[in-house]
């Protein structure tokens, strides 16, 4: 198969950026778009042009680092999959393929198609977390958690923090990726002690570091590779309310 | 050691008008009231088919409410103002948090509506003002305020009906409700997303209700200036 | 240099306790005074960063991924173990202390190995309380599946992506000490160097990848928690920047290498498809749980499976292992996956393949326990293979995965170096020959909740704070080493990208140095092996620029040192004269074809030392000592 296509190329952050034009040639089905994009990349070294930059690591979908919105759509589109496990037959030969970095005034360009996502680890410190240290701690079956409950939790905790719901979101709001982690929290009876407290925190840190608002568009939820419902939007809305309600404890 | 620390607590009305929640907990409960009062204003419009009498006398009632009145109006207008401050300061800060735009845009499954929320929201501000100078003021149109009905009140009635005789006027109305509930398609299940009473097996039905209440809504509108068009609701002799 | 484990005396079960106690500890308000750096922050790198910074101590933390959320922890699906007899099968930190000392064909140490079993379930209990979403069951408590050679149900998982769950509470833990100011985060910075003051590792040098920069950072100790060396094989089941810098720049200042030549292949990874795979894909373990895996009796069979009739299929496993079947040990399912390809009777495009056949399951069971069991699974074979798991079966085979061999710790886990700490994978730890399933994830924690805030504060208590500055010779030194070494790869400006060189020693590592191997098979790779040194060297080709975020940079440094530290493990595959665990020497079998050990001559651990590069390692001996356990022969018929 050969393709061709519109890459963004930046320099670095200072660097203003443009599109440029490529073609990958010989590509096979199964090849996934990172490993198309590493043919196209073999192909630019031995012309002497260095390589477009990407994030990635695992090759598996779930280490989160890579990004890319491919033809307007993080991670390319197809349902509950990371663009390294996007596979070239999801495409037709001589396809003309846009594709550019997760643009969000909270993920600034690194250098090509790779983005700063920082602030999302910002926003786990402000409150994403259970407050417990090694050790202290009672048995793992102390305390039973209903099978459903672990359910709802797990489906939440499945987040892997790619941003792909800042990059699709018409607002680049974080609201899918925040409310995972509230959501998650919130089911379990390890996290209820600073329940209010989180939410709180949580929400003001993504406020600051300047991720737009909800609009209830759900285009997060179409592009998550976990398939997070937009059900925990819902979850957080509701706890950030009732947070509003309690006193700070 | 240590937990999640909270440094300064907002008050709740800080908190409210600030943050990205709050900001939409007050979109959501302005146009919570904004809508009751379209429904309450349609129900209100539709006893036009009852006869002249019925709505000049439902006009009469709420014109007799003297003091009171202006208290809803006041209200009314502070929540609608609310929204339409927040609604325009979300745009703002949205359009913000993405300095560059994509070369190449796509949508999943985002609606039409939830895009155009901001556009039908100015186009039904800017129809609102003139619905007023219209119907309320009535600046635009000067002679209606000579119409009286025969116990001397203002023949609302009448004014309807004259209104909609001017083809212009009728279609612009039909297109700025249409405006109007298309904007609500969205809102309606919108509202109950942002207070967070949603799930996945309520959300196919919110969606549902929503364009169905919308669609009834336009409906109720339309009847009137339609009616008056195809010569179903006529001036009545002498009235004048 | 004589070889301490450290290992307390005592009987087996006491030994931990009475370490504990005899351990010097640092007074709370001195704490402060001390700071550690951690490298890497993967789940024996974040716990431990997290559980230091909870006792008070300063931590710089680092990882070259853009969040410590992204180290290849996350990678493991399968589960945790732990002994706490939850479902009343006859566990307990004694078997499982058998299990995994048995499981590595007794080529680990008891002490460290009877400890983990003991810490083991104490990771259960801080992981559910930092939120992790374990699998329950109707009544609440937690879940358990047997996983990967082990005969009762100790395993803890969470769906299939247990590691990813387990690493998210490492990574809430570290992000709370990050929020109170406890642990320097230092995201996309690549330790290049290791720095010694008197003897004593002391600090790092590393390049933030962001911007090129050159940066010294100094501490009390050193913790390295860099992970495996598997991406030697260029084609594994690890994260495509995977490496073995950091420990082989620590090797390079003195660290001995043990026992490189231990690396786990594990049998169920999706076939090789192409050349320019830049990964291999691993299926979970549990899937051989209720999955069979055959091939067909007939060599060059083209028959699609659902026509190849019951008894034309070959379930070879089964055959040979009747007793544990489609679950025997990693080791010993690759290996018999590699024989009945090369037999002839692979399966699939390249033949490099066998079934993992689901069909009975489904019948027995119903499709819906199945998916409930396996349908995220499923459906990543689906996504990368364009096939039904569900109507054809599933297509595996094995790819490099794990390495048990790693930087020599005594029983504190400090190396031979005082001050430099090996946690993890990157050590060569708790495995021996061969890991069983599960066991990884039960290592890193361990390490790093339980075991490493103990020894490092006896090490802090010993030496005292030493408040060092980056000012110092030592560390304007090893920066000019590393950007040397930087201007010298840019420099060569040859025509062959270090990618291709990458796949050409992985070529060579798998075809000489992989599942099983022989001594004119080593001999071989150790001449191909310096002479690609060589060609890397004078014909590499390296863009942009240093001073910048450059991946064509990053890939060839840590190229170039796959390249010499590829040669420190055919050594050590050729200097171990036997078969056992994951190192099958074709010389050294039964009959049957079975590992054939020697005790006798190789019961130690054997830890290389750098002599410089291109020349032989120098080999020191732990001679390993089983007072607890008697030495069998590993038996899974």
């Amino acid at each position: 198969m050969n393709f061709t296509l519109h890459v963004w190329r930046q320099k670095n952050a200072r660097d203003k950026g443009r599109m440029e034009t490529y073609r990958a040639h010989d590509i096979t089905p199964d090849m996934s778009f990172l490993e198309m994009l590493d043919v196209v990349n073999e192909e630019l070294v031995e012309k002497g042009t260095e390589p477009i930059h990407f994030d990635h690591d695992c090759r598996e979908g779930i280490c989160g680092a890579c990004s890319l919105v491919i033809n307007g759509i993080p991670h390319g589109g197809k349902k509950g999959c990371t663009t390294c496990e996007l596979r070239m037959r999801n495409f037709k030969d001589g396809d003309e393929i846009y594709v550019e970095p997760f643009r969000a005034k909270a993920l600034p360009v690194v250098k090509d198609l790779m983005v700063d996502r920082s602030a999302l680890d910002r926003i786990m410190q402000a409150g994403g977390f259970v407050s417990v240290s090694t050790g202290a701690v009672p048995d793992g079956n102390a305390i039973p958690v209903p099978k459903a409950v672990a359910d709802k939790a797990m489906d939440a905790a499945a987040c892997i923090g790619c941003g792909a719901c800042i990059a699709a979101c018409k607002n680049a709001s974080a609201m899918l990726f925040v409310a995972a982690k509230v959501s998650h929290l919130v089911h379990l009876p390890q996290g209820q002690v600073e329940r209010e407290r989180r939410v709180r925190n949580m929400v003001a840190q993504m406020d600051k570091e300047g991720f737009g608002n909800c609009t209830n568009y759900y285009e997060c939820e179409a592009v998550c590779p976990k398939s997070i419902s937009v059900e925990v939007i819902a979850k957080m809305n509701r706890e950030y309310l009732k947070a509003l309600t309690k006193p700070v404890k | 050691m240590s937990s999640i620390g909270l440094e300064k607590p907002r008050s709740l009305p800080v908190e409210i008008s600030y943050a990205s929640l709050g900001k939409k907990v007050l979109m959501a409960v302005t146009g919570l009231v904004a809508f009751a009062y379209i429904l309450g204003h349609m129900l209100g419009n539709l006893q036009i088919f009852i006869g002249r009498e019925r709505l000049n006398d439902y006009a009469e009632f709420l014109h007799s409410l003297g003091w009171f009145l202006w208290v809803i109006r006041v209200c009314l207008f502070a929540f609608f103002a609310v929204h339409v401050w927040k609604g325009i300061q979300l745009k703002l800060e949205n359009w913000a948090s993405r300095p560059t735009r994509y070369v190449k845009n796509n949508t999943v499954q985002a609606s039409l509506s939830s895009r155009t929320m901001i556009w039908t929201g100015l186009a039904v501000l800017s129809f609102i003002v003139y619905h007023i100078l219209h119907f309320t003021v009535r600046v635009t149109n000067p002679q209606y305020q000579s119409m009286v009905d025969g116990l001397g009140r203002p023949d609302v009635y009448s004014m309807v009906i004259a209104g909609y005789q001017n083809s212009l006027i009728a279609v612009v109305y039909i297109i700025a409700v249409g405006l109007v509930c298309y904007h609500l398609t969205h809102g309606i299940a919108s509202m109950f997303q942002s207070v967070g009473l949603n799930n996945p097996r309520l959300q196919p039905l919110l969606d549902k209700i929503g364009w169905t209440l919308a669609v009834i809504i336009f409906l109720g509108f339309i009847s009137i200036p339609l009616a008056v068009m195809f010569g179903y609701l006529q001036p009545l002799a002498g009235g004048m | 240099m004589k070889l301490e484990s450290r290992v307390p005396s005592g009987p087996l079960a006491e030994k931990w306790d009475k370490h504990r106690f005899e351990m010097k500890l640092v007074n709370p308000a001195n704490k402060r005074k001390y700071t550690a750096i951690v490298v890497g922050t993967g789940l024996a790198g974040g716990s431990a960063a997290a559980s230091l910074a909870e006792l008070g101590y300063n931590v710089k933390a680092f990882c070259f991924q853009d969040s410590a959320r992204r180290a290849h922890s996350i990678g493991a699906q399968g589960g945790i173990n732990a002994a706490k007899n939850y479902q009343n099968d006859g566990d307990s930190i004694w078997r499982l202390f058998y299990d995994t000392i048995k499981g590595g064909d007794f080529r680990s140490r008891e002490g460290n190995v009877y400890r983990l079993a003991q810490v083991s379930n104490n990771i259960i209990d801080q992981c559910v309380a930092q939120g992790v979403p374990f699998a329950r069951d109707y009544g609440g408590t937690l879940d358990n599946r047997s996983f990967g050679g082990a005969q009762v149900s100790r395993t803890f998982y969470a769906r299939g992506q247990t590691g990813q769950q387990l690493l998210l509470g490492a990574y809430a833990a570290l992000n709370r000490q990050i929020g109170r100011g406890q642990v320097e985060m230092h995201p996309r910075t690549e330790m290049l160097d290791l720095v010694l003051i008197d003897g004593h590792a002391k600090g790092i040098v590393v390049r933030n990848l962001a911007t090129g920069k050159i940066e010294s950072h100094a501490a009390d100790a050193v913790v390295l928690a860099t992970g495996g060396y598997g991406r030697v094989f260029n084609l594994s089941t690890m994260g495509l920047g995977c490496n073995v810098t950091a420990a082989y720049r620590a090797y390079k200042r003195g660290a001995l290498f043990a026992n490189p030549c231990f690396t786990q292949i594990h049998p169920t990874c999706i076939p090789h498809t192409g050349e320019f795979q830049s990964k291999l894909t691993l299926m979970s373990e549990s899937l051989r749980n209720d999955g069979r895996i055959w091939v067909p009796k007939k060599k060059g069979e083209t028959r699609p499976p659902s026509q190849i009739p019951e008894d034309e299929r070959d379930y070879y496993l089964e055959r040979k292992y009747p007793s544990f079947g489609n679950l025997a040990p990693r080791d010993i399912s690759s290996r018999s996956a590699k024989e009945v390809c090369d037999e002839g009777r692979g399966v699939g495009p390249t033949g490099y393949g066998v079934y993992l056949d689901f069909s009975d399951a489904i019948k027995r069971l119903g499709k819906n326990i199945i998916e409930q069991r396996y349908g995220n699974l499923f459906e990543m074979y689906h996504l990368i293979t364009d096939e039904d798991p569900y109507e054809v079966p599933m297509r595996i085979y094995p790819a490099s995965h794990y390495t048990m061999g790693g930087l020599w710790v005594d029983y504190n886990l400090m190396s031979n170096i005082p001050g430099l700490h090996v946690i993890g994978e990157a050590n060569f730890s708790d495995h021996g020959a061969n890991r069983l399933g599960a066991s990884a994830l039960m290592q890193g924690l361990a390490d790093g909740y339980f075991i490493l805030p103990y020894t490092i504060s006896d090490y802090f208590a010993r030496v005292g704070a030493k408040n060092i500055s980056t000012d110092r010779e030592e560390f304007r030194a090893a920066e000019k080493e590393v950007k040397d070494r930087v201007k010298k790869l840019m420099a060569v400006n040859g025509k062959q990208t270090a990618e291709s060189f990458h796949k050409r020693l992985g070529i060579i590592m798998w075809e000489y140095c992989g599942m099983a191997r022989n001594e004119a098979g080593l001999k071989k790779a150790l001449e191909l092996i310096p002479a690609l040194r060589e060609e890397f060297w004078s014909d590499v080709k390296v863009l942009g620029e240093a001073g910048d975020m450059n991946q064509t940079l990053e890939r060839a440094g840590r190229v170039a040192d796959f390249l010499e530290f590829a040669e420190i493990f055919a050594y050590d595959a050729l200097n171990r004269e036997e078969s056992c665990g994951a190192h099958f020497r074709e010389e050294y079998q039964t009959g049957e074809g079975e590992a054939l050990r020697n005790d006798k001559k190789f019961a130690y651990v054997a830890a290389w030392e750098y002599k410089g590069v291109g020349q032989k390692p120098g080999l020191h001996k732990e001679e390993l000592e089983f007072e607890n356990v008697e030495l069998a022969t590993r038996s899974y018929k």
